[in-house]
């Protein structure tokens, strides 16, 4: 377990859980989120300042240690990833970014044929690509195709905690895909998050679970914990399922009158 | 006179020979953490006092907040 490290864009992450910014009652929290999730990599938002209500930037909340992660939500296609990709660059935010082009505000799912155009772009310009996708192996071909450092499948909405909706489409993405599957959206309990790591995603992002948890900080430290259960499950080689039981003491020798 | 722009999307007018950086300077911001748009196209921060602002120009200024 020492030397299982997950590799990104010359990065050596040896935490598999990602964590995102959003929705924490106070910023001032995110530090000690951070610390006790253990991630190295988090995400972040551009948005446009608004000088009647500065905000904090988030970024110096984030420990300095950490990758951050800009994503480009808000975009609605590639075009307007691409614009918001460049200016999360230019802030000095390094050169990874999440790509979510979303142009359906009731679920929030995302176009993968703009993120598949918007991946090819960032990719070329040297920037490390992790698209936000609906899980669809033809989908995940063509972005690997394109330059992405990983893929992010999605299982299930965004924010709404409901778990691995996704989970067979996503298994044949980690069968097929050479590249890190990170499962990101919809993880909504640290088990969920285990069970994704059991069967042999990457990673996970996880945003809206931990932000919105009554104790954000232990439910940090939970998910933390689950993740590195679940991919210590999954380097350990589960077992076979079967329909009967198989039983567990010697069926001989019984002490019988 | 007063030049019309736009900054974030929101028509407003400024001074005469106004730059980017006297715009930024004005709107009390936070210099290390924002990011400049003139007209599409990304300023960094040592080009700020170079930029005259015209009327009809666009300004956007960015910075992070929180996001998953």
């Amino acid at each position: 377990m020492q030397n299982d490290v997950l590799k990104i864009g010359g990065q050596e992450l040896a935490s598999r859980l990602f964590l995102g910014t959003g929705k924490y009652g106070s910023n001032k929290i995110i530090p000690q989120v951070v610390e006790a999730s253990g991630a190295q990599v988090v995400t972040v938002a551009l948005r446009r300042v608004d000088p009647d209500q500065p905000e904090e930037n988030i970024a110096a909340y984030v420990p300095r240690q950490c990758v951050l992660m800009p994503n480009t939500s808000g975009a609605r296609n590639a075009k307007e990833a691409i614009r918001i990709a460049r200016l999360a660059k230019a802030a000095g935010c390094g050169n990874w970014i999440k790509i979510e082009v979303i142009a359906d505000n009731r679920y929030l799912l995302p176009d993968n044929y703009e993120t598949i155009k918007a991946t090819e772009v960032l990719a070329a310009e040297g920037f490390i690509v992790l698209p936000y996708m609906s899980p669809d192996l033809a989908t995940a071909k063509r972005l690997a195709d394109a330059g992405a450092a990983a893929i992010m499948p999605l299982g299930a909405p965004i924010g709404s905690n409901r778990g691995l909706k996704t989970k067979e489409l996503i298994k044949i993405l980690i069968e097929e895909i050479a590249l890190p599957i990170i499962v990101d959206a919809g993880i909504g309990k640290p088990s969920e998050a285990a069970e994704a790591m059991e069967m042999g995603a990457s990673a996970v992002l996880v945003n809206t679970a931990v932000a919105i948890a009554n104790d954000p900080v232990a439910m940090a430290r939970a998910f933390g914990l689950a993740v590195s259960a679940g991919r210590t499950a999954f380097l350990a080689g589960p077992g076979s399922v079967q329909e009967y039981a198989s039983a567990s003491s010697p069926l001989t020798g019984f002490l019988q009158d | 006179m007063r030049v019309q722009i736009k900054i974030n999307g929101k028509t407003t007018d400024v001074p005469e020979n106004h730059t980017l950086l006297d715009l930024i300077t004005l709107e009390n911001l936070n210099l290390s953490a924002i990011v400049v748009e003139h007209n599409r196209t990304i300023v960094p921060a040592p080009e700020w006092p170079a930029i005259v602002l015209q009327p009809d120009d666009a300004v956007e200024i960015l910075t992070f907040v929180g996001g998953g």
